[in-house]
């Protein structure tokens, strides 16, 4: 057995991961997708693998790659249609409203005019979102109509062409927390509460993390985002909101998992590499979408 | 293999500082300077060399 790990850096998690895998005497290959080349009519030089996890950092990246060797049909966790789904919050949340999964309000606009009309519609205050992209990064709380007409002017002006996709969000007024439920196929394995002073609470940027019981609603919504975005292994973050209870803010696929291993007391890198075999000994399947996890 | 006693070290190509790693180095593999607090990559672990790593992207993320 050997296992492919994808990557575009080596942070704590995927030496976690090759760490996991070289404790149950399996072989493993850090692949930096950034050296490769992939011939779609070759796959030759990849079938000594058994499997890949893909841990890029960049999702056009993962997600090309993983297309291609998912092509071929070797298992890769996740699969695309998960990075597909997770790496776009409009994708993400259209499959949320879509599966009836409770998240917050949330309006789309493609021009600076509708974009206002959104934010107006949505109410104060309102999150301006990337489309694409994590850890907290552009986020902008928008409180009044004088912010609204900034911000969107200036992502028009000075935004690349994703900025041109105005993703509006109602802004829960969540109690100083958020919660993250790792999930595996069917089962919520764990979770943590993230808790900031900040609006923005990921452990990315300095939110402090304590374990939650994962047994009840909390798991039980977690998994059936997960299966909303496609399943695999995945991250649920939940906020708690004040009139409408649990509702999910978005899916991670490659998710962070160093600050939650203490504090939950579960090997998460374990998890995701015994998924990761499970898929592995079902050897490479070619189907119309790829291998199913 | 972490042993407990490893330890390699190199230059920051940053502020100079003394740049070391408890264990093997790997190459991809990203790490702080503890001086001067820049992000370095490992490009080569025989000999050990660092450089500045790529600055975040916008579709980077989880």
């Amino acid at each position: 057995m050997r296992i492919a790990i994808l990557h575009s850096r080596i942070r704590v998690e995927e030496r976690l991961l090759g760490e996991s895998l070289a404790a149950r005497g399996i072989e493993h290959e850090f692949v930096d997708v950034r050296e490769i080349v992939l011939d779609l009519h070759d796959p030759s030089p990849w079938q000594r693998f058994d499997a890949a996890i893909d841990r890029c950092v960049s999702h056009s990246a993962a997600l090309a790659v993983v297309r291609v060797f998912e092509g071929w049909g070797m298992p890769v966790v996740n699969p695309s249609r998960v990075i597909d789904t997770c790496g776009d919050k409009l994708a993400t949340s259209v499959a949320l409203v879509r599966a009836g999964v409770p998240t917050p309000r949330t309006r789309v606009a493609v021009s600076e005019n509708s974009a206002i009309a959104a934010i107006e519609a949505n109410g104060y205050p309102a999150v301006l979102k990337p489309t694409v992209g994590s850890w907290g990064r552009l986020l902008s709380r928008v409180n009044d109509r004088d912010a609204a007409e900034a911000i969107v002017e200036h992502k028009a002006t000075l935004g690349s062409v994703q900025h041109s996709v105005f993703y509006v969000q109602e802004h829960v007024n969540k109690p100083g927390r958020d919660l993250r439920v790792f999930v595996a196929g069917d089962e919520a394995i764990c979770g943590i509460a993230r808790e900031s002073e900040h609006w923005i609470t990921n452990t990315a940027r300095g939110g402090r993390a304590t374990p939650i019981d994962v047994s009840g609603e909390v798991g039980a919504i977690s998994v059936r985002a997960a299966h909303a975005v496609g399943g695999g292994i995945v991250a649920v973050d939940l906020l708690e909101h004040p009139r409408d209870g649990l509702t999910v803010g978005e899916v991670n696929h490659t998710m962070e998992f160093r600050n939650s291993i203490e504090p939950t007391g579960v090997d998460i890198p374990g998890r995701i590499v015994e998924w990761t075999l499970g898929l592995a000994r079902r050897g490479w399947v070619r189907t119309p979408e790829g291998v199913r996890a | 293999m972490d042993t407990g006693t490893y330890t390699i070290a190199c230059e920051c190509p940053e502020c100079g500082g003394r740049v070391e790693f408890a264990r093997a180095p790997l190459n991809g593999e990203v790490v702080r300077c503890a001086e001067c607090a820049v992000e370095l990559e490992v490009t080569s672990t025989q000999p050990l060399s660092v450089v500045l790593a790529p600055e975040v992207e916008e579709d980077w993320g989880e």
